[in-house]
């Protein structure tokens, strides 16, 4: 029970972390399922979405900038799809992966410029960023309503992928791009859809994740978004209640490690536990096994 | 044009670039921007041509340069320190395990060769992974490294996360452009050789090349522990170039710069990497900084210039690229005076397919 108390605190962050890196982790998933992708800018999209938060926050009131960043997000991430990845459908996937990072260094470098390298304060939203008191610990609301909230988002797309015409167009996409084109599905509103659900969750996954913190800075996406490229392989890269299940056991684990003093090693966990999946288990917890035909 | 007369040609021109160098650094002041800027150049055009040699030769998509350079640039700096400065540079440590200094060139070899034998292990894991999985793979053994030398109870050897200085550093650029241009040729010459065809023949087909007797994992190995050797010696380089080093500067994102240097040039062209490596790093410090000052023509103050636009131009730059050339420069070409040669006289050479260093 003393050893409960002590590390509470620990374990609370870590599920709070885990839930955010969960909702980023499924657009990495979404997009890898499809297009075959490391989506490289993931990660910078959900750093604009706090940035435009911070920017927001200082013209309009929250109940206007929350829709707001969502909807500008969600453009961006079409946009980046529309501009960078589209024009290289038919090209080799190295093209495609090196246009990732391009747009990566792209978002890094525009949001270094707007912002002037300096961190910038994000807002403090309203009841989200509450103060209270759980269990004699005391924490940011945030951290409580992480973990429903992301279940809720996911039991929703779960239900939209396997029930809805749209999701069934996905999960047929993501089995045979060229078949499903071939039984006309128009491929490419699928792959914005997906897009689309990957920034609005990368969105909602900003404001939960910002507001633990103090600042934005133009790199802040880059570690999250390979945090939660980690998760997404290790629940099995395709699956989006595996990327979740990853996620909050990579967002427990890193806080465990930061609270036995190794704050060092917790990056380095990250990917010394996908190196391990990668060996003996790469189609990760719940993937399906694919077969290479020569 | 017959080998022989190409030969000299090639050699004449190396002799009259060094001579040219020779002769300006005796006419410019040692601090001109010509001369950061083709120092620079030359660490960087090695360590695209290291990582040249793995994604474009053989097909391996690894990003873990940066890791590699952090690996070389921290043996230069802890092997070389000179013993009475090593009190006052590892202060936090009581002065620090090693009470030694080596001479720099065998401090760069080791740095070399120390970031051979973390690839080789690296390796072992790793390379049974295919295409973006060891990229990422790759990336995060990076992430490992740094956090690894970071550590405050390694400080004893690397100073945790403080500085690496005092250690001494040649200021010619000629050291400079002979050390990354011996290198470059060994790389040539490894690719020109039987490894570098079996490279090639991994990087078109697996399968084909199993098939055809090509040892993958023994190969693989040799490509990456080589490529990694080439990429410390570069670290090296490059810490002696900064005159002080400090692991957090290994990021990630000094892997992509080097990624992009390499599509820019042409992947697969060992040329292309050199002539873009130039490019980048010329126009990115010197050419490009009128794009980070507020400028005023006359009373009209310009817009949009202001710190980091210069990088902003650049990234779309490199994004046309990327999207519109994906050749590059030069493609899987190469450039020789043979080739100039040719296409002046307009005569056909005989045509080597498949891409790869024929000069």
């Amino acid at each position: 029970m003393d050893w409960l108390s002590r590390n509470l605190p620990y374990l609370m962050a870590g599920i709070s972390v885990g839930g955010q890196y969960a909702l980023i982790a499924i657009g990495y998933t979404m997009v890898y399922g499809i297009l075959r992708l490391i989506n490289f800018a993931h990660g910078d999209i959900f750093m604009c979405a706090g940035l435009i938060m911070v920017y927001a926050a200082t013209v309009f009131p929250v109940y206007i900038s929350i829709p707001l960043v969502i909807v500008v997000t969600v453009l961006i991430g079409f946009a980046v799809e529309r501009v960078a990845y589209k024009p290289l459908r038919t090209a080799p996937r190295m093209s495609v992966m090196i246009s990732a990072i391009g747009v990566s260094y792209l978002l890094q470098n525009l949001a270094l410029y707007i912002t002037g390298g300096l961190a910038q304060q994000y807002p403090a939203l309203p009841w989200i960023s509450d103060v209270i008191t759980v269990l004699g610990v005391t924490t940011k609301r945030v951290t409580v309503i992480t973990p429903p909230l992301v279940i809720l988002l996911v039991i929703v797309l779960v239900f939209l992928i396997h029930k809805t015409k749209v999701g069934m167009a996905m999960r047929a996409a993501s089995k045979d791009f060229e078949t499903s084109q071939l039984m006309g599905i128009k491929i490419n509103s699928v792959i914005s859809l997906t897009f689309i659900i990957g920034s609005f969750l990368a969105a909602v996954g900003s404001f939960l994740y910002f507001s633990n913190y103090t600042g934005v800075t133009p790199t802040a996406g880059a570690m999250p978004g390979l945090k939660a490229f980690v998760a997404a392989v290790f629940g099995g890269i395709g699956s989006i209640p595996g990327a979740v299940i990853g996620a909050f056991i990579i967002g427990i684990s890193e806080n465990i490690i930061k609270g036995l003093g190794w704050t060092t090693f917790s990056d380095a966990f990250t990917f010394a536990l996908l190196i391990v999946v990668l060996i003996f288990k790469p189609t990760g917890l719940f993937g399906e096994a694919a077969t290479d035909k020569v | 044009m017959s080998k022989k007369k190409e030969i000299i040609i090639n050699v004449a021109l190396i002799g009259g670039l060094l001579l040219i160098l020779f002769i300006l650094e005796r006419f410019l002041p040692a601090t001109s921007m010509l001369f950061t800027v083709l120092k620079k150049g030359a660490i960087y055009a090695l360590v695209a041509v290291s990582m040249n040699l793995l994604n474009g030769f053989t097909g391996l998509f690894s990003l873990g340069q940066a890791g590699f350079m952090l690996v070389g640039a921290y043996t230069y700096g802890v092997l070389t320190i000179p013993v009475a400065e090593r009190a006052n540079v590892y202060m936090y440590f009581d002065g620090g395990l090693i009470q030694f200094a080596l001479h720099p060139i065998i401090a760069i070899i080791l740095a070399g060769a120390l970031a051979g034998v973390f690839a080789y292990l690296i390796g072992l894991p790793v390379l049974r992974l295919k295409s973006d999985y060891l990229a990422i793979a790759t990336l995060g053994f990076a992430e490992i490294i740094r956090a690894i030398f970071q550590w405050d109870k390694l400080g004893p050897i690397t100073n945790g996360s403080n500085l690496l200085r005092s250690y001494p550093s040649y200021k010619s650029v000629l050291f400079y452009f002979v050390a990354s241009g011996i290198c470059i040729a060994l790389i040539v010459m490894m690719i020109n050789s039987t490894y570098g065809r079996a490279f090639k023949a991994i990087r078109d087909d697996e399968v084909a090349a199993e098939a055809m007797g090509i040892n993958l994992a023994h190969h693989k190995r040799i490509a990456f522990v080589v490529s990694s050797f080439f990429a410390g010696v570069s670290g090296a380089l490059l810490a002696m170039y900064q005159t002080s080093v400090q692991a957090a500067m290994f990021k990630s994102a000094m892997t992509y710069e080097i990624l992009l240097i390499v599509v820019i040039g042409g992947i697969g062209s060992i040329t292309g990497s050199c002539i873009s490596a130039f490019l980048f790093i010329i126009l990115s410090e010197w050419l490009l900084r009128f794009l980070d000052t507020d400028t005023y023509i006359g009373s009209f103050h310009v817009p949009l210039l202001r710190s980091g636009f210069r990088k902003v131009v650049f990234a779309v730059i490199i994004m046309i690229i990327v999207l519109f050339f994906r050749q590059g420069i030069m493609g899987t070409k190469e450039f020789s005076i043979s080739g100039i040669y040719h296409k002046i006289t307009g005569k056909k050479k005989k045509e080597v397919k498949g891409g790869g260093a024929d000069e």
